[in-house]
C-alpha cells in the first residue's frame, strides 16, 4: 500500500491479475478426469466429422454378402469364402464352372457353357461385394469355354456389419454425429428459452416473477415425456421436431437455475452499488448479472447435453427416433439389443460409443462445476 | 396436517385437469384413428364401431363424456384390447409394476445410502473414487443397454437366471428386472447422499457434536445422515412415481406384463382411452408422491412448515 | 497465578494445512498454560491462528490440517489420543462454545435433546434424568420459560438464546475447561454484555477454567486473568492482563491497544449549507406469511424519521441489528422506495424517475459493509472504479478514464499498478479502499457509509477511519455514517442518531449524547459498548497511579 509520488504517466505500469475465469481454467486443467474426458470427446467429435470422409464405406451402403459379419481386423472376404462365392455368382449366370483358383488378390475361373459364353456374365460377378473388375481373360476357339478373371475386393469391417450388411463403424460415426448434434441443438434451445425466461423473472421479481414461476411449476407437473412421445408418434419422426420438443422440456430447469442465480445476485451489494452509481438496468444485467450467471449455466449446459442424448436414445430405442437410413446411437443400440445373441458386437460398440460420450460430458460438467465453485478453498 | 393434505389435493385437481385436457386434444388432432387398420374395415362395420365408442359425436361432447366417466372412476373401454376395459388392464398390470418398482426403490435407497455415506466419510480415498466412478457409470449407462447385457450374461451365457419372462411372478424372474431398475437409482441416491453428507459433515452443528465427544456412529447416523437424506427425499417423489408406474424398457426387454408398455403401444395404435388412462394414472401417482414427499420432508426438517 | 496446578499446558503447538498450492502454516510453535479456575484469553486479529490453536486441541481441524507438538491435559496428550479416548475428554472435561450461534446447533433436533445428548453419553444418565438436568441448565443460563423452550427447535430462538443453549450444553458435565471461540462476536452489543456477564457468573459459581478466544481487547481486559497475544501463528506477548494493558512490550500489542479509533469531530456551524434532508421518511416491507399471503403484515423498518445533513457534517446513525439504520441509508439514496420527502440541494427526490435522477446520483454515493460482496467479482479493479464514469461522463476516452482510475487509487492510498487485478486478489481493507475509490471518482458531495469498518480487523479499521477523515477534510464531504460500533461513530461523527425498531431513540451532538445519554436504551448501549474503553481508561488510571506511587 505504498503511495507513489511521481507524476502520473499515461503508460502507468500495471500488474495483470488472474480473473475468476482464468482461475477456473487453471483448476480445470489440473483435473485429470475432466481433461481426459475433454480429449476423448474432441477425438470422437472429430472422428464423427472427418471419419465418414476418409472411411471407405458409406454409412448407408448395403453389402448383401456381408450381413452381420463379426468385427475383425482382417480383411474380408476370408479365403475359404472366395471359391464358393464365385461358384455361386457364376451359377446365377447359368454357366458351368470347371475350376476356380485364387492367386493373391486375383481369382480365375474356368467356365464352360452350352452356348457361346456371353461376355456380359461378368456383371453377375461384379454384382457380388467380393469381386470387382471381372473380365473374360481368355476364350476358347469355339467360344464355349472361357477363363474369367476378377479382383478380390478386400474390405475391412473392423466393427463388423449390421443386419442389413452395412458397415457398423461408418454407422457409428454417423450416429455420433447425429446424437451430438441433437444434444447440442436441444441444449441451445433450452438455453435460449431458459436464460431469457429465468433472467426476466428473476430480474423483474415481484408479481411478474410469481406468475412466471407458477407457470413453470405447472409445466413441471405435466408428464412431458408422454407429450413428446405423443408428438413424435402423431407427427412423424422428425429430427427437428424432436430436438425442439426435448429442448422445450429441458428449459424448465434452466429457467429455475437462472432465476435463482439472478435473484441472489440482485441482492448482492455490488449490484446495489451499481444502482447507486446510476447504471441502467440493461447495464447492470450486462456487466454484473450475466457474467456471474454464466458459470452455473455453463455447468448445467454440459450436464444437459448427455441428458438430451440419453433422452434421444431412449426415444430411438422405442422406435421413435431418427429414421433410416439415418441413425443415432439409440437406434444402433436398440438394433444391437435385438441381435444380441449371435451378433454381440452390434450392441457392444454403439454402447461403448454412447457410454464414452456420456461419461466424458458428465466428467467435464463435474470438473467445470468444481473449477468454477471451489468449496475447498 | 389433514387440512394441509386436503389443500394440496385441491390444488392438484386443476393440474390434473390441464394434463387431461392437453392430452385429450393433442391426441385427437393427430392424424389416424383406432380403426384405421392396414386392411380397411367395411364402411358399415366402421360406422358401428364409431357409434359404439361415441367417435361419431362432436369432439367437445366426447371430451365432456370422458370427463364425466372419469369422475365416476370409469376409464373407458380399450380400443385395441377389445375385450378389456382400461381399468381391467391397469388392475392386472399395475400390481406387477408396483411390485418391481417398489423393490427396486427399496434396494436403491438402502444400497445408495450406504455407498454414498461411505464415500463421504472416506472422501478422496480410493473407496470414494470407486463409488463415484460406479455411480457415474450407473447414471450414464441407460437401462436399455444394461437390461440386454444383464440378460445376455446371467440369462444366456451363465444360465443362472431366466433371460426374460414373468413366470407368474417367480422370484428368479424378478431379479434381473429389479436390478436393472435399481442400478441408476442406486447411482443417483449414492451421489446425492455423498454430496449432502460431505456438506453436513463440514457444517457447524456437526462440528459441535464432534466437539462434545459423541461417538462417530452417533455423529454420522443421528446428525449428519438426517441432514444428508433431505435432498434424497425431494428426489424420491418424482422418482417413485416413475418407478411404480412401470418402465417400458425393462418390461419390453424382459417381457413383463406391467403397465409400462401400454403407453407407447397405445399411442402407436391410437388407443385413445388407454393413452388417456395411462396419463391419468401416472399423473395421480406424481401428485400423490409429491405430497407424500413434502410431508416426509416437513417431518424430517422442523424448519419447514405446512402452510 | 502459578501457585495452582496447570490443567492444560501446550508446548510447541504447530498447525499446518495442506492446500493445492502448498502448505500453509497457521500456528507456528505456540506455548501456553491454563491453570484450573483461571480465565486465559488468546487475542489476535483474523488469520492469527488463534482459532486453529484450540480447534487442534479439540481434534476439530479440517481434514487437510495437521497438528504437532504437545497439549497435556492432566498428563494426557490431547494431540496423540485415539479418537475413542479423546471423545472421553471432549464434551465432558473440556467443552467448547462457538462463534456462530445460528448454525452451531443441529436445526433438525429439539434443543432439550441436544443438551441431553452429551450427558447421556458421558455421564451415563438416563434420557429422563438428562432431560431433567437439561431443564435445570436452561434455568441456570437464564432462559425464560425453560420448560417450554426445552422442546423448541433452534430456529425458534434468537442468537443470544442459542448461545445460552450452547453454554448450557458446555456446562452439563462440570467441565474443567471451557473453550469459548469468539462467543459474542456475532451478537449485538447489549446481548454480548449479557452473555459475558453470564459466563463470568457461572465461572464464579462452578469454578471451571475458561480459554477465551477473541479479537476484542476490551473483553479481555474485563474478563481475563492472563492473556496471550497472537500474530501470524505465534504468541508475540503474554502475561497478566493488568501487566499487558499497562506496559505492553511488543509493538504489535501496542498497536492493537492503540487501534481503538480516536479523536473526535468538531460540529459544523449552523450556517453550513444543507445538502440532504429527509422529512418523515418511512419504509415498510410487506411480509407475506402463509398460503396466498393470508397472514401478511407490514413491517415498518423506518418509521417517520427526519434528518438534516449539512455540508462537511458527519451524522452517525447507531443501532443494533434490525433497528432500520441500513434501510434508512438506502432509502435516502433512493435505492429502495419510501414515503416522506427526501430533498437534495433543494430538489425533491421523491417521485423522481431514474432518468432525471441520474445526474443527482453522482452527488450521492454509498460504501457498503461487506468488502467481499460489494465488488463485482468478474471485473477488474480498474473497471469497477470507473463504472460510474461510463454513466456520468460517457464522453471520456479510455485513456482519460484510466488516468482518473489511477488518480482515484492514489487518493485511497492503493498502488495504481494493481488496477488490472481482480477483487479476490485483495485483502478486506484493500477492498474497502477500492469501494471508497469507486464512490470518490464521481466527486460526490454526500457519502453514505453503511458499516464500512465492521467487517475489518481493528488495526485495518483504524486506517480506513483515518482515510475517511482525510477525504472529508480534502473534499469537504458530508457523511452519513451507519454503524453499530459506537467507538468508531464517536471518533468520526459530530452528530449522532440512535435508532431502535425504526424509530429515533435519541439524537444530538456526539459529545452530548455520549457524555450524557438521556434514554435508558442509549445508556444500556453505551455501557455494553464501552466496556473496552472504560477498561482501558481504568488501566491508564491504574498505570498513572502506579507511576505516581513509583515517583513518590
Amino acid at each position: 500500500m505504498s503511495i507513489t509520488e511521481e507524476p502520473i504517466t499515461l503508460d502507468e505500469p500495471t500488474i495483470s491479475g488472474r480473473s475468476l475465469w482464468q482461475d477456473a481454467l487453471v483448476r480445470l486443467r489440473r483435473n485429470k478426469a475432466a481433461m481426459t474426458s475433454l480429449f476423448i470427446l474432441v477425438v470422437m467429435a472429430v472422428a464423427s466429422l472427418v471419419g465418414p470422409l476418409v472411411w471407405p464405406h458409406p454409412y448407408d451402403r448395403v453389402y448383401s454378402e456381408y450381413v452381420r459379419v463379426p468385427a475383425s481386423l482382417e480383411a474380408y472376404p476370408h479365403e475359404e469364402r472366395i471359391v464358393p462365392e464365385m461358384e455361386r455368382s457364376l451359377s446365377r449366370a447359368r454357366v458351368d464352372v470347371a475350376s476356380v483358383e485364387v492367386e493373391g488378390d486375383k481369382v480365375r475361373a474356368e467356365i464352360t457353357d452350352d452356348d457361346e459364353v456371353d461376355p456380359r456374365i461378368t456383371r453377375y460377378v461384379d454384382r457380388s461385394d467380393l469381386f470387382s473388375n471381372a473380365k473374360i481373360a481368355e476364350t476358347s476357339a469355339d467360344g464355349r469355354s472361357a477363363v474369367l478373371e476378377a479382383d478380390v475386393a478386400r474390405l475391412y469391417f473392423i466393427a463388423g456389419t449390421d443386419g442389413n450388411g452395412r458397415d457398423l463403424l461408418a454407422r457409428i460415426f454417423m450416429a455420433i454425429r447425429i446424437s451430438l448434434a441433437i444434444g447440442l441443438l436441444a441444449t441451445v434451445v433450452a438455453l435460449m428459452i431458459g436464460v431469457a425466461y429465468g433472467a426476466t423473472a428473476g430480474y423483474l421479481g415481484g408479481r411478474v416473477d410469481n406468475v412466471m414461476m407458477r407457470l413453470v411449476d405447472v409445466l413441471y407437473s405435466l408428464p412431458f415425456i408422454f407429450f413428446v412421445i405423443l408428438l413424435v408418434v402423431f407427427f412423424g419422426r422428425n429430427f427437428v421436431l424432436m430436438f425442439i420438443a426435448v429442448g422445450a422440456i429441458e428449459w424448465l430447469d434452466m429457467a429455475r437455475i437462472v432465476r435463482g442465480q439472478t435473484l441472489s445476485l440482485k441482492r448482492r451489494e455490488f449490484v446495489e452499488a451499481a444502482e447507486a452509481l446510476g447504471v441502467s438496468n440493461a447495464g447492470i444485467v450486462r456487466r454484473h448479472i450475466i457474467p456471474n450467471v454464466l458459470g452455473p449455466v455453463a455447468v448445467y449446459m454440459t450436464l444437459l447435453v448427455p441428458k438430451v442424448i440419453l433422452l434421444e436414445s431412449f426415444l430411438s430405442f422405442l422406435g421413435l427416433g431418427v429414421q433410416e437410413p439415418l441413425t443415432s446411437l439409440g437406434v444402433l443400440i436398440s438394433e444391437g439389443a435385438k441381435n444380441m445373441q449371435g451378433a454381440s458386437w452390434l450392441l457392444l460398440y454403439p454402447s461403448i460409443a454412447l457410454a464414452l460420450i456420456l461419461f466424458s460430458l458428465n466428467f467435464i460438467g463435474d470438473g467445470l462445476r468444481d473449477a468454477l465453485d471451489p468449496k475447498d478453498r | 396436517m389433514l387440512s394441509y393434505v386436503l389443500r394440496r389435493l385441491a390444488t392438484a385437481i386443476p393440474t390434473l385437469f390441464v394434463i387431461i385436457t392437453i392430452s385429450f386434444f393433442l391426441m385427437r388432432v393427430a392424424p389416424g384413428g383406432p380403426f384405421n387398420l392396414e386392411r380397411p374395415l367395411e364402411a358399415k362395420v366402421m360406422e358401428n364401431l364409431n357409434r359404439i365408442y361415441h367417435l361419431n359425436e362432436p369432439l367437445w361432447r366426447q371430451y365432456l363424456l370422458y370427463l364425466s366417466n372419469l369422475l365416476h372412476g370409469d376409464l373407458g373401454p380399450s380400443f385395441v384390447y377389445r375385450d378389456f376395459s382400461v381399468g381391467d388392464l391397469f388392475a392386472a398390470g399395475l400390481p406387477v409394476s408396483i411390485q418391481l418398482g417398489a423393490s427396486a426403490l427399496t434396494l436403491a435407497l438402502i444400497i445408495g445410502t450406504v455407498l454414498g455415506s461411505i464415500a463421504a466419510l472416506k472422501q478422496n480415498s480410493t473407496i470414494d473414487y470407486l463409488v463415484v466412478g460406479v455411480a457415474t457409470f450407473g447414471i450414464t449407462i441407460p437401462p436399455f443397454v444394461i437390461a440386454p447385457v444383464l440378460s445376455l450374461i446371467f440369462g444366456v451365457s451363465l444360465g443362472w437366471l431366466p433371460a426374460g419372462g414373468w413366470g407368474n411372478g417367480a422370484l428368479p424372474n424378478k431379479i434381473l428386472p429389479i436390478v436393472t431398475l435399481a442400478l441408476p437409482q442406486i447411482a443417483i441416491v449414492a451421489r446425492l447422499i455423498r454430496g449432502a453428507m460431505i456438506e453436513a459433515l463440514r457444517s457447524d452443528h456437526v462440528r459441535t457434536v464432534r466437539a462434545y465427544g459423541l461417538p462417530t456412529r452417533v455423529v454420522v447416523m443421528v446428525h449428519a445422515l438426517r441432514a444428508a437424506i433431505l435432498p434424497v427425499v425431494s428426489y424420491l417423489g418424482p422418482a417413485a412415481a416413475a418407478l411404480l408406474t412401470g418402465s417400458i424398457v425393462v418390461e419390453t426387454i424382459f417381457g413383463i406384463p406391467g403397465v409400462g408398455r401400454y403407453f407407447v403401444q397405445a399411442a402407436l395404435n391410437r388407443d385413445y382411452t388407454l393413452v388417456m388412462g395411462t396419463v391419468v394414472v401416472v399423473s395421480i401417482f406424481v401428485v400423490v408422491f409429491n405430497m407424500i414427499v413434502d410431508l416426509v420432508y416437513a417431518w424430517l426438517d422442523p424448519r419447514v412448515r405446512y402452510d | 497465578m502459578s501457585t495452582t496446578e496447570n490443567v492444560l499446558s501446550v508446548r510447541d503447538l504447530k498447525v499446518s494445512f495442506k492446500l493445492a498450492d502448498g502448505q500453509v502454516d497457521a500456528v507456528r510453535g505456540v506455548n501456553f498454560d491454563v491453570a484450573s479456575g483461571e480465565t486465559v484469553a488468546i487475542v489476535g486479529e483474523s488469520g492469527s491462528g488463534k482459532s486453529q490453536t484450540v480447534m487442534s486441541l479439540m481434534g476439530l481441524l479440517a481434514s487437510n490440517g495437521r497438528a504437532s507438538g504437545e497439549a497435556l491435559y492432566r498428563g494426557e496428550d490431547l494431540l496423540r489420543l485415539s479418537p475413542r479416548k479423546l471423545n472421553r475428554i471432549r464434551g465432558d472435561k473440556i467443552t467448547m462454545i462457538f462463534q456462530e450461534p445460528m448454525s452451531s446447533l443441529d436445526p433438525l433436533y429439539r434443543i432439550g435433546r441436544q443438551i441431553a445428548e452429551p450427558m447421556i453419553h458421558h455421564g451415563g444418565l438416563s434420557p429422563k434424568a438428562a432431560r431433567a438436568k437439561a431443564l435445570e441448565l436452561l434455568k441456570l443460563v437464564r432462559i425464560p420459560n425453560a420448560e417450554r423452550r426445552l422442546d423448541a427447535y433452534p430456529h425458534e430462538m434468537s442468537g443470544g438464546q442459542r448461545q445460552r443453549v450452547m453454554i448450557a450444553m458446555a456446562l452439563a458435565n462440570d467441565p474443567d475447561i471451557l473453550i469459548a471461540d469468539e462467543p459474542t462476536t456475532a451478537l449485538d452489543v447489549t446481548i454480548q454484555a449479557e452473555i459475558l456477564r453470564l459466563l463470568k457468573d457461572l465461572q464464579n459459581r462452578l469454578g471451571m477454567a475458561i480459554v477465551f478466544i477473541t479479537h476484542d481487547l476490551g473483553i479481555v481486559r474485563r474478563f481475563a486473568d492472563r492473556v496471550y497475544v497472537m500474530r501470524a501463528g505465534e504468541v508475540v506477548e503474554q502475561g497478566a492482563v493488568s501487566e499487558i494493558f499497562v506496559r505492553p512490550q511488543h509493538p504489535y500489542t501496542k498497536m492493537l491497544l492503540a487501534a481503538e479509533p480516536e479523536g473526535h469531530k468538531e460540529p459544523v456551524p449552523d450556517t453550513a449549507p444543507v445538502l440532504l434532508q429527509g422529512r418523515g421518511v418511512s419504509v415498510s416491507f410487506k411480509i407475506k406469511e402463509g398460503f396466498f399471503g393470508k397472514n401478511s403484515f407490514e413491517l415498518k423498518a423506518v418509521d417517520n424519521l427526519s434528518l438534516t445533513l449539512r455540508q462537511g457534517q458527519t451524522i452517525g446513525i447507531v443501532g443494533e441489528s434490525g433497528s432500520g439504520k441500513s434501510t434508512l441509508g438506502r432509502a435516502l439514496l433512493r435505492l429502495i422506495s419510501s414515503r416522506g420527502e427526501i430533498i437534495f440541494e433543494g430538489q425533491d427526490l421523491t417521485g423522481a424517475d431514474l432518468r432525471r435522477d441520474r445526474p443527482l446520483r453522482r452527488q450521492l454515493q454509498i460504501v457498503f459493509q461487506d468488502p467481499y460482496g460489494s465488488l463485482s467479482p468478474r471485473l477488474t479493479v480498474g473497471q469497477i472504479i470507473t463504472e460510474g464514469l461510463l454513466v456520468h461522463e460517457p464522453e471520456l476516452s479510455r485513456k482519460e478514464r484510466d488516468r482518473r482510475a489511477v488518480e482515484a487509487l492514489k487518493e485511497v492510498q492503493l498502488d495504481p499498478a494493481m488496477r488490472n487485478r481482480y477483487p479476490h486478489e485483495f485483502s478486506g481493507g484493500q477492498r474497502q479502499r477500492i469501494a471508497i475509490a469507486r464512490a470518490m471518482i464521481l466527486k460526490p458531495k454526500v457519502l453514505v457509509l453503511d458499516e464500512p469498518t465492521s467487517a475489518l480487523d481493528r488495526s485495518v479499521q483504524k486506517e480506513i477511519v483515518d482515510l475517511l477523515r482525510k477525504l472529508q477534510r480534502e473534499h469537504n464531504l458530508s457523511y452519513l455514517f451507519i454503524s453499530h460500533d459506537l467507538s468508531v461513530v464517536r471518533a468520526l461523527a459530530d452528530t449522532v442518531i440512535v435508532m431502535k425498531e425504526g424509530k429515533v431513540v435519541e439524537e444530538g451532538l456526539t459529545e452530548d449524547v455520549f457524555a450524557r445519554p438521556q434514554k435508558d436504551y442509549t445508556k444500556e448501549l453505551m455501557a455494553a459498548a464501552f466496556m473496552s474503553q472504560e477498561a482501558r481508561r481504568e488501566a491508564e488510571r491504574e498505570a498513572a497511579s502506579a507511576k505516581e506511587a513509583e515517583a513518590s
